[in-house]
């Protein structure tokens, strides 16, 4: 589904990626870890097509098509979703106006007609009971004064609603209790299909417990140093990265 | 004949229309004086650096209309905010339309400036209040004083609060070829009391319209005043606008200003703060495009102890249109403890918009807290990449983001029906579509 060809690719002549390969099949859970600073969310931004970021050498491939001159919103039509670290508030828009906008709109790139109300409004009920949300909360202004746990859940939901072939979650885990954690998690569980696949971008191995990934990389200065399975996540949970930065020089 | 003179005699015909016996008539008198002698500002005053009324001096506006002209009800129905849950004021070509408004004096009065202006039992109010607060140097508030004799008149007692909000509508029709107008309003609001007013000024074809209006609105101890002004007019129609607001202790009076039409709108949005513990909020949304220009002069001045007051305007320009904004406050030695802010955030759409932005402090007492903070800018690119990444397109994401900050200012709306009027008005001059909620 994604192949990353030797990425290199950078902001303002610093290169962050330094030659990454990466493989993603429809199915697969990928988990990307690493230290602060390796390049993790350059990573996702990059292939979700972030205009300030600049492809100096290398590709990233979505089901045999070169993404790199196609603008983000062209990247979501295609199926790739990126949930945000930070994601940003937007007042006076409501969770339920937005994400109508962004189905439409996704419709709308693929010659469809927009999705009638009463079939939107079950939609999103059905995935908003999935992730244990209540009604007031999307009549809320979008990320507005959300608690950290509540704009982690809103772009689960989000998810949920726009269905991507390949969902990128980009710290998901940060900010959230045990039980914000646990719904998420779950959220994203009963997403997972054999037709769609999931990278997910974390710090720390707490998240993997609840998302089991089949393949796990490491990233260290902009370049994957180890993949293995998901033992290898519990392997820097106990010694940290400093085997890993230590290692990666040989 | 330049408009000056133009209307410098038409006072005299003028004149054959009222009761010039009357003591108001002094004051018009000594008003047309003031004009004559100070005409149309010029660029060259400060406070009319960037707005010229040079052009529309060229035109050849009649001062009165000549006849009434008919309008039906489909007409103007859009314009009218509620059909029943509202009072009207409906003027068509300056003059009153009996079949259009409904007015009461159901414990209130909401009717007629020129009732007000001629009935002795309005008398003992208009001595007391009229052109008492409005300038009487401005030249053109001097020259709205010296024409007045229409307009609306609102009084609200002691304690009372209409049951609905009202509406005042000035209609042109293009009845002539270009038009003057010049209606005259007083809004008293007694202690306690409360009252919701809505102003439009929309003209119907588009022959030139020239609107100078004059409203004083005064309330009194612990009263509360919302005012919205609805500036949505054609491309022929340009408006100058002087507000004068005199509060007195623990009243809160709320001006809310949505200009989104218009050839040249100034606004001039006076606060007189008249006693202690005040609240004073002005607010504004802006969305031109065109050539259009819009004006906000505001000035509050704090002259008692203990006073708020709170100014958010937004602007979003684009084609070839202007702004400005130029926000005046100031603080007498006396009043300490003065919470004033100020906030004017702007975006340019187009590289050929341009927005004037000044604050102007000038503050004499030493304990008091005043902020204020300008902003023109662009929209912010980690907002847009968000949007993006869902899936929709540049121009609806930054259309989107547009609209949430103009919206942001809708809050403080108290009419529902109102504020989802201006929201839809928002959306449709941003190309959002909006849908529902839950």
């Amino acid at each position: 589904m994604l192949k990353i060809n030797n990425l290199h690719a950078g902001i303002d002549d610093n290169e962050i990626l330094n030659g990454i390969n990466l493989e993603v099949n429809a199915g697969e859970v990928h988990a990307i870890m690493g230290p602060n600073g390796s390049g993790k969310s350059t990573l996702a931004a990059v292939i979700a097509g972030k205009e300030e970021y600049e492809i100096t050498e290398g590709s990233v491939v979505l089901d045999g098509e070169d993404l790199e001159d196609q603008a983000p919103e062209e990247r979501a039509h295609k199926g790739i979703f990126l949930s945000f670290q930070y994601p940003v508030e937007i007042p006076g828009v409501s969770v339920t106006n937005f994400i109508r906008t962004a189905i439409n709109e996704t419709r709308k790139a693929k010659g469809l007609e927009d999705m009638p109300a009463n079939q939107m409004l079950k939609l999103i009920r059905e995935k908003a009971e999935l992730l244990d949300i209540d009604r007031k909360f999307l009549s809320r202004s979008l990320n507005e004064g959300f608690s950290g746990g509540e704009k982690k859940r809103n772009e689960i939901f989000q998810l949920a609603m726009l269905e991507p072939k390949l969902a990128i979650l980009d710290e998901t885990d940060s900010g959230l209790d045990i039980d914000a954690l646990r719904i998420v998690a779950n959220g994203v569980n009963k997403l997972k299909s054999k037709d769609n696949a999931v990278i997910v971008i974390t710090h720390y191995q707490r998240l993997l417990d609840y998302i089991v990934p089949d393949f796990v990389h490491v990233l260290h200065e902009g370049k994957i140093v180890k993949s293995g399975d998901k033992e290898l996540a519990h392997e820097l949970e106990d010694k940290g990265y400093d085997w890993i930065k230590n290692g990666a020089t040989v | 004949m330049d408009l000056k003179d133009k209307l410098v005699s038409s006072f005299m015909a003028f004149e054959n229309n009222v009761d010039v016996e009357h003591p108001v008539h002094d004051i018009r008198s000594e008003a047309i004086k003031n004009f004559e002698e100070k005409g149309f500002p010029t660029k060259k005053e400060e406070a009319w650096k960037y707005t010229s009324l040079k052009g529309l001096q060229k035109i050849d506006f009649s001062i009165f209309p000549k006849e009434v002209n008919a309008l039906g009800y489909k007409d103007v129905k859009k314009f009218f905010l509620h059909e029943i849950e509202s009072y009207k004021i409906v003027f068509i070509d300056g003059i009153y339309s009996s079949f259009f408004s409904e007015t009461t004096h159901d414990g209130v009065d909401i009717c007629l400036m020129s009732a007000a202006l001629t009935k002795p039992m309005y008398k003992q109010v208009i001595d007391v209040y009229f052109n008492k607060i409005a300038s009487k140097d401005e030249s053109l508030t001097t020259l709205n004083t010296a024409f007045s004799r229409e307009g609306a008149y609102i009084y609200i007692p002691k304690n009372k609060m209409p049951k609905k909000p009202i509406e005042i509508l000035h209609f042109s029709t293009g009845n002539e070829a270009s038009l003057m107008l010049q209606p005259r309003s007083l809004v008293v609001v007694e202690e306690n009391a409360e009252v919701q007013i809505i102003e439009r000024y929309q003209s119907l074809t588009t022959n030139e319209v020239l609107t100078n209006s004059v409203t004083e609105i005064f309330a009194a101890e612990n009263a509360i005043v919302d005012y919205y002004k609805v500036q949505n007019d054609v491309k022929t129609a340009s408006l100058i606008d002087n507000t004068y607001i005199n509060q007195k202790s623990k009243s809160v009076v709320k001006v809310h200003t949505f200009s989104f039409g218009g050839k040249l709108t100034r606004n001039n949005l006076n606060f007189y703060q008249n006693g202690e513990h005040i609240d004073s909020t002005m607010k504004g949304v802006t969305i031109l495009g065109y050539k259009q220009h819009v004006d906000h002069h505001t000035l509050v001045h704090h002259i008692e102890p203990n006073c708020e007051s709170h100014q958010d305007y937004k602007g979003i320009y684009g084609e070839n249109s202007t702004g400005v904004f130029n926000g005046k406050i100031i603080v007498d030695k006396i009043a300490q403890k003065t919470n004033a802010f100020q906030q004017n955030n702007n975006i340019l759409v187009s590289d050929k918009a341009t927005i004037n932005t000044k604050p102007q402090l000038e503050i004499f007492a030493d304990d008091v807290k005043c902020s204020h903070g300008c902003t023109i800018g662009q929209l912010d690119e980690d907002a847009l990449f968000y949007l993006q990444s869902r899936g929709i397109p540049k121009k609806e994401a930054r259309a989107l983001l547009m609209y949430a900050f103009a919206n942001n200012v809708l809050e403080s709306v108290r009419i529902p029906v109102l504020k989802s009027r201006i929201n839809r008005l928002i959306a449709e001059k941003l190309g959002v579509r909006l849908g529902f909620d839950l």
